[in-house]
């Protein structure tokens, strides 16, 4: 099997059974970056001399039976929101081009304690501002099954570079489904963690309340793996959590029987999505649903009252948010600036304007207008209060009885390159299956379980209770069928 | 003319005497070179976040407690937005619709001296800003400015009056009375001069007759509590000249010139930001349980009221009480004297006497009296038992200032051990009394006084060392026979 073909764990059996040297694994995968990436543009920076040097210093770790952790020596990469010493993070923003961290975030110094290897910053909306990776300021990333359709957003790059074979696994965030909606376009396992439950120091945010750091990789035993490294709490993020970390790849293939799957009926109703899922994901779902259910799971049908309200209250929250998030990026300290302006007042205007894009924009200024003066009740404060909603009604959910839910990922697979980039509220649409969950701060898994009449790889989400992502782990270990497919970039 | 009523409130603003910043490691010392106190986080680059400092809180409510307030049990922190080039975040992480402390007092005097309640509204913790730089003299004549992050996130508690004042001598008997109490309290080190302490004046006329409150100025720059009651009794007359004339009073900020005693505008309230207030996401809840509240408390220091009670009933004066209860570094020298046995009226002599004196000689500032108690306790023993005279005291207090030699050893090598031995001051009585026959007969033939001469020849020859009480008594002896 190629070296880029393998799973992360197989690749780590490998270089624990000296099959393999990391060195190999890395040149592989920077080969073939270097062959494919111009087209699938998965990558914002690809770092070949130090990932060549930390191969060679994870092979003499392993040599000297020194491994720091079961994925020592595996080559991956980063969502470029997240920061990287030394490595330039640009958040696929202009106004941060030029901008080098000197610190890591934690979720990647935990990763480079384990001796990951990275292969470089991957794309990703502006800001993670997007569902389809096309509002980077470094171009769109494509989709490794069709290369006229989008890999999802605002982690596009991660969940491309993953399907292609372009990294073992990647980082990514989610903050209304950025992590799961790319999975489910582009064929691989998205986990987003319960928030706390991954620090979220060193991620640039977008909307602090809900931002969460994911992982994309082939499979759940991967993404089990990479949570295993980067979980728990972390005395730089006061939102991080003390939940004890679990044994989370254990759970994969772990008996579901008699395990209490919930399918919320407003997830596939009229009310909420209705007539936007497409018929071959309803069809995914019910395939799901029976394939659960014959190996002993117990599948009923739930309700969710609020769901209806997610989106609006996502979109309110997250921009509220964003716009006191982005406001730091105003010229003076770091990043772009504009030149010649007549005073400072002056230079923070042109600055902005010149360097954010337009989905950025619209972001702030929905944000903005969301806390003003006159508004705030009106549309802050109701969300605060439709966010607690929607929380109990999964809480009500998990109080009956269920483990855990299962949804579609998104109404659609994969669209086509600029075919809703003039139509931001259809495009904010493909996050409601997504959205609900962020708002209640719970986990969702979504892994692959087939392809749709056009050859496009669906996903299933599943949602668990806080703290519980063994349990997505076991049932979607049970539902996946991991695709290793990549039409048209075999090499 | 129509006579017109003040209605004062005030707002101040305290760094908290913490070793760190409010949300990161980084020293929170001021005179460092710029931008060195700094890092990461308090220079807000992207993706870090704020950790709380435990002892903010702490002195937070330090500073609720010295004020009578409720303190609050859950608090939380929330954002206020605005772009300004000193705030590295575009947005101050401060406390608006739930502050650590609410409903407090202070009693001052009002004009006829009787006391009077002062509410306070609210103390909320927040963080600082940095400061600019600018290239010329003023921000006016600069062709740039350079922001120095130093003191970006040192940790403030802001505190809100109520609008119970109605005279410059209220509001700054208020502001005096609310800085000695954070000083006892050890919250800040409230030094209106550096800005440690900040006071800014909201201030309102309407004329007697009329209920409704009148237009609201608020003035800003003012360092001390001088500048506090100049700039009131400027508006006070600015406003009621406007008003004489009928002419509106706009609602503005306006900034004091020290130079000029004048006020002049700064913003006017449609430059009033919106400031967008919400939630801080990044931070989760103060909850300030049984225990920590407790622990808070039971460390709270003395307040100078109490420590004023307790002064006069040691017989202290009320002069002198003020004056040792005004400097909390005079009032900790007199407690570590009284606590080693001292006598107070005699430490309080001291304390407002030569230790005073010594303290403006040298000019410096000092966190402590630069003296050892112990040995300052050891040089009043040693003139109580009449070992040394209090002229010779004096010059060893001189020598223990600033310095950590012994009382004894000085005394030693000064050779001030004062001779109270009848044998050794027997010759010297002998020799003056041979010498200095006029004085003699004067005092034998009735002419008391000159004994004084006599004794002051005695002291002399033994170069101020002897008891002049025992020299005195010798020398009486001597003459009767």
């Amino acid at each position: 099997m190629p070296i880029t073909d393998m799973t992360a764990c197989e690749l780590a059996a490998a270089l624990t059974e000296k099959r393999l040297s990391s060195r190999e694994a890395t040149a592989a995968y920077l080969d073939r970056i270097a062959a494919l990436d111009k087209e699938i543009n998965s990558y914002i920076t690809v770092t070949p001399e130090q990932a060549m040097k930390d191969a060679e210093a994870s092979d003499k770790r392993r040599a000297e039976g020194r491994a720091l952790s079961p994925l020592d020596g595996v080559p991956m990469a980063l969502k470029d929101v997240i920061c990287s010493k030394g490595v330039r993070t640009t958040a696929a923003s202009k106004i941060l081009y030029n901008f080098v961290p000197p610190y890591d975030a934690t979720c990647w110094s935990r990763l480079k304690a384990g001796g990951a290897v990275l292969l470089g910053k991957v794309n990703m909306d502006e800001f993670a501002m997007g569902s389809s990776t096309e509002t980077s300021a470094f171009g769109p990333t494509r989709n490794p099954w069709d290369e006229e359709r989008v890999p999802g957003g605002s982690s596009g790059g991660s969940a491309a570079a993953v399907a292609a074979g372009l990294a073992a696994y990647s980082l990514g965030t989610d903050t209304g489904g950025s992590v799961r909606q790319p999975a489910h376009f582009c064929g691989v396992v998205g986990l987003k963690p319960t928030y706390g439950r991954v620090s979220r120091y060193g991620v640039i945010p977008y909307a602090s309340s809900l931002d969460q750091v994911g992982v994309l990789a082939r499979d759940c035993r991967d993404a089990a793996s990479v949570l295993q490294l980067i979980a728990g709490q972390d005395r730089m993020d006061s939102t991080s959590a003390p939940a004890p970390v679990e044994d989370y790849a254990s759970a994969c293939g772990e008996d579901i029987t008699g395990l209490k799957i919930g399918l919320p009926k407003e997830f596939m109703s009229d009310a909420i999505a209705g007539d936007a899922v497409a018929p071959d994901i309803a069809f995914a779902m019910r395939q799901g649903a029976e394939r659960l259910a014959a190996q002993g799971a117990v599948v009923e049908e739930v309700s969710l009252p609020h769901s209806a309200y997610a989106l609006p209250t996502y979109y309110i929250l997250a921009s509220a948010e964003a716009s006191s998030n982005l406001a730091r990026y105003d010229g003076v300290r770091y990043g772009a600036r504009a030149e010649n302006a007549e005073n400072v007042y002056d230079m923070f205007t042109a600055t902005r304007s010149a360097n954010f894009g337009a989905e950025v924009k619209r972001r702030i200024m929905l944000g903005t207008f969301a806390l003003s003066s006159g508004y705030y009740d009106a549309y802050y404060n109701k969300t605060m209060q439709v966010r607690t909603l929607i929380k109990q009604d999964y809480d009500q959910a998990f109080a009956a009885g269920f483990d855990c839910l299962m949804t579609p990922a998104a109404p659609t697979t994969a669209f086509k390159l600029g075919e809703m980039t003039d139509d931001p509220l259809t495009m904010y649409m493909q996050d409601i299956c997504t959205v609900p969950v962020n708002l209640a701060g719970l986990p969702g898994l979504v892994v692959p379980v087939g392809l749709d009449n056009g050859n496009l790889p669906i996903g299933l989400q599943l949602i668990g209770k806080s703290f519980d992502e063994r349990t997505l782990f076991a049932v979607g270990s049970r539902l996946e069928s991991p695709l290793r497919l990549q039409p048209g970039l075999e090499m | 003319m129509t006579k017109y009523l003040t209605t004062i409130g005030l707002e101040f603003h305290a760094e908290l005497k913490t070793r760190t910043k409010i949300f990161c490691s980084c020293p929170t010392d001021a005179g460092a070179e710029p931008n060195t106190h700094v890092c990461p986080v308090c220079l807000g680059l992207p993706g870090v976040l704020p950790v709380l400092n435990r002892r903010v809180v702490e002195l937070a409510v330090r500073a609720g407690l010295a004020l009578n307030c409720d303190i609050s049990r859950y608090s939380k922190f929330d954002r206020k937005n605005y772009f300004y080039p000193d705030l590295p975040k575009g947005y101050q992480v401060t406390q608006f619709p739930l502050p650590i402390c609410r409903n407090g007092y202070l009693t001052i005097k009002d004009a006829a001296g009787n006391p009077k309640k002062v509410r306070i509204n609210r103390i909320h913790m927040e963080e600082d800003a940095g400061k600019l730089v600018h290239s010329g003299d003023n921000l006016s004549g600069s062709t740039f400015s350079m922001p120095d992050y130093n003191r970006a996130a040192v940790p403030l508690v802001e505190i809100v009056t109520e609008p119970d004042m109605s005279s410059a001598e209220e509001a700054r008997d208020f502001g005096e009375t609310l800085r000695l109490r954070l000083l006892y309290a050890g919250v800040s080190d409230v030094r209106m001069e550096r800005g440690s302490l900040r006071c800014d004046v909201n201030i309102s006329l309407r004329p007697e007759d009329q209920e409704e409150l009148g237009v609201k100025v608020e003035l800003k720059n003012l360092n001390s509590f001088r500048a506090v009651y100049r700039a009131i009794k400027f508006e006070e007359e600015r406003q009621s000249l406007l008003l004489d004339k009928g002419l509106p009073i706009v609602q503005e900020t306006r900034l004091w010139d020290e130079a000029t005693g004048e006020t002049r505008s700064m913003r006017s309230k449609e430059d009033a930001h919106d400031y967008r207030y919400f939630p801080e996401p990044d931070l989760v809840p103060v909850v300030i349980d049984d225990e920590w509240l407790a622990a808070i408390s039971g460390d709270m220091p003395e307040l100078p009221e109490v420590k004023k009670a307790r002064l006069l009933a040691l017989g202290i004066g009320e002069k002198e009480t003020e004056q040792i209860v005004s400097e909390p570094y005079l009032s900790r020298f007199f407690d570590r004297a009284q606590e080693l046995g001292c006598d107070p009226l005699t430490v309080s002599h001291w304390l407002l006497g030569d230790i005073s004196r010594l303290l403006n000689e040298s000019g410096a500032e000092f966190e402590e009296v630069p003296v050892d108690a112990d040995q300052f306790a050891y040089l009043l023993g040693q003139v109580e038992s009449k070992a040394i005279n209090l002229n010779s005291a004096r010059t060893v207090l001189e020598d223990l200032f600033g310095t950590d030699k012994k009382a004894a050893d000085i005394i030693r090598e000064r050779g001030f051990a004062q001779i109270s031995d009848t044998s050794a001051l027997q010759a010297a009585v002998d020799q003056v009394i041979a010498a200095n026959p006029k004085p003699v007969a004067d005092y034998k033939g009735g002419k008391k006084a000159s004994i004084g001469f006599l004794v002051g020849q005695v002291m002399k020859a033994t170069r101020g060392q002897a008891n002049a009480a025992l020299v005195k008594e010798l020398l009486e002896k001597a003459l009767e026979n």
